[in-house]
């Protein structure tokens, strides 16, 4: 365990030891604002809830986390640090943890900046913050299941920009196939299971729930293993992939 | 202490390509062994594979009584290694290098200090000490992947090319260091420098596409050079003829070899027929015929040339099956 903690420790100050990482939040906090009041019309609205805040999310993260993910195993593979990091004595999944942690606490502090917005619909009306705070956790859980998939293609590739470009298709997907073009594509052949099923994949069905406040066990229950299959792939293809 | 690494018939196959064909020898305490090669016959892959970075085919390779395919995270714990080229985070600092790979070698509290100041002390570290690694000389670079593997104070040091790039004061300090940790370490290097097998080797392992072609210490690879006994004559270029009359009819001489070189004095090499020791004989023949030579040594025979013999041999050998060769090199 004091591996997954090393790793995590490292990978977080070479997050922040470059530029990109403020650029990355200010651009993460920018968007956050300017769509909920432009795009959610968060003062029309008339309601204190962030529902306007929280149904951007996923398309924010959509084009950003995907510039996370992309680093973490494409930037060792293609250094040849690898060979030093997986020659130390640590295992594949110790170290695709302290990775992922990482990331995903990086993630979580661009989200937790967002708090202004919290602390302005508490002032303007008395919201529900029981519902504020299952927002937060399944946009928090969402971003762990697109860097999940970030890991997992960064680690497909040597190349930081095909990560980049496939992880975001990826989630694309994803999210898609909870969506009324996707459905009916299936509908017109597939069976109401067949349907069911790809409309349970989808991120915004998930997300989307949570956020209006309806709490389903299920829903947090997805995201998760969401992060559990991708970084268990992820392992598997560092270990096939560390030595080419 | 005895037996420290032992490497039992380890084969890596890349799909049709077999980069390391069965390779088999044992590291002692205290050995320093070189592994020679050309370049891509099999040094970096096999040590990959000791070093349980790549999965072997077949065979496996015990550290310290721990084997690499059944535990590999133990093997480690008991190598230092430097990769090839030495690949290190370029954003970090050295402290923050080191202090890393002992946090993940478990070293902790005190002992950290006292491991990386021991390292940073004996690899001379201290005036880049907190310089970010990307703006470093590549000597430093080296230094620092140095200083990485021999940290925890491994019993088996596995050092990948330690002094390509290197200038020849840095080689010099470089082949110091090992020098002076071999005594309770088995360490394995990799060269293609032969120069560096006579400096720090205690025994050397010379592989060629993937097979070993030889082990031995180098005056053992020395004598199966051709050149091993043959004596050195450098003497006035116009007493040349003279040398060859009077060295006729030698039976332990094979040939007589004058150094294409211009002026004087000509150089002379009278190679011996297996090696046999022939310098009194033509000592004893050049006074007779009363031949004045400016100077005059044996050979101890050349570890350039052995390698050349050694490793061409099984080239040639390879050649004759083309299409097993040629399907190799598309891989």
């Amino acid at each position: 365990m004091s591996a997954v903690f090393a790793i995590t420790k490292r990978e977080l100050v070479a997050y922040f030891s470059t530029p990109l990482a403020y650029v990355f939040i200010v651009i993460f906090l920018a968007l956050a604002g300017a769509t909920t009041f432009y795009f959610g019309g968060f003062f029309q609205r008339g309601q204190a809830d962030l529902q306007a805040f929280f149904s951007f999310h996923p398309w924010l993260y959509l084009f950003l986390i995907p510039a996370v993910g992309m680093r973490l195993w494409a930037e060792e593979r293609k250094s040849g640090t690898i060979e030093l990091l997986m020659t130390l004595p640590l295992s594949t999944t110790e170290a695709v943890l302290g990775k992922f942690v990482a990331a995903w606490i990086f993630a979580g502090i661009a989200l937790a900046l967002t708090f202004p917005i919290w602390i302005s619909v508490n002032y303007l009306g008395s919201p529900d913050n029981g519902v504020i705070f299952a927002g937060y956790v399944a946009s928090f859980l969402m971003a762990g299941a697109f860097l999940a998939i970030g890991s997992f293609v960064s680690a497909l590739t040597r190349n930081q920009v095909i990560a980049f470009v496939i992880t975001a298709a990826a989630c694309f997907l994803f999210m898609m196939s909870g969506l009324e073009p996707v459905q009916s594509a299936f509908r017109g052949w597939a069976s109401a299971f067949v349907v069911d099923v790809v409309a349970s994949l989808s991120f915004l069905t998930h997300f989307d729930a949570i956020t209006r406040g309806v709490f389903d066990i299920r829903d947090f229950i997805y995201l998760s293993s969401v992060i559990g299959v991708f970084l268990f792939a992820n392992v598997v293809v560092v270990d096939l992939k560390k030595g080419s | 202490m005895g037996t420290m690494l032992e490497i039992q018939g380890l084969t890596k196959a890349f799909g049709p390509f077999t980069a390391v064909d069965n390779v088999s020898f044992a590291v002692q305490s205290g050995e320093v062994l070189g592994f020679l090669g050309p370049n891509g016959a099999g040094k970096s892959t096999t040590m990959k594979m000791v070093t349980g970075f790549l999965p072997p085919t077949s065979g496996t390779a015990v550290v310290c009584g721990a084997d690499v395919t059944r535990d590999p995270i133990a093997v480690k714990r008991h190598i230092g290694y430097l990769p090839e080229g030495a690949p290190l985070y370029e954003d970090m600092t050295p402290a923050a290098l080191l202090s890393f790979v002992a946090e993940i070698r478990g070293i902790g509290g005190a002992a950290r200090r006292t491991a990386i100041d021991r390292s940073v002390s004996r690899l001379q570290l201290d005036e880049v000490y907190n310089q970010q690694i990307g703006t470093l000389s590549k000597g430093f670079k080296r230094r620092v992947g140095l200083a990485q593997a021999i940290l925890h104070d491994p019993d088996v040091l596995i050092l990948d090319e330690p002094t390509d790039g290197l200038d020849p004061n840095q080689k010099f300090q470089v082949r110091q260091l090992i020098g002076e940790m071999s005594h309770d370490k088995a360490i394995v290097i990799s060269t293609h420098l032969l120069e560096e097998v006579d400096a720090v080797c205690t025994r050397a392992v010379v592989i060629a596409r993937g097979r070993m072609v030889a082990d031995g210490t180098p005056a053992e690879l020395e004598r199966r050079s051709l050149y091993y006994n043959a004596v050195s004559v450098r003497l006035p270029r116009d007493r040349v003829d003279a040398l060859k009359s009077a060295l006729d009819g030698i039976g332990d001489i094979d040939r007589i070899e004058v150094a294409e070189t211009r002026g004087e004095p000509a150089h002379v090499i009278v190679v011996a027929r297996d090696g046999a020791t022939i310098v009194e004989t033509v000592n004893a023949r050049m006074k007779d015929r009363g031949i004045a030579v400016e100077q005059l040594y044996v050979e101890r025979g050349r570890l350039d040339d052995v390698f050349r013999q050694i490793t061409a041999d099984s080239r040639a050998g390879l050649d004759a099956g083309l299409l097993t060769d040629r399907t190799g090199e598309a891989a």
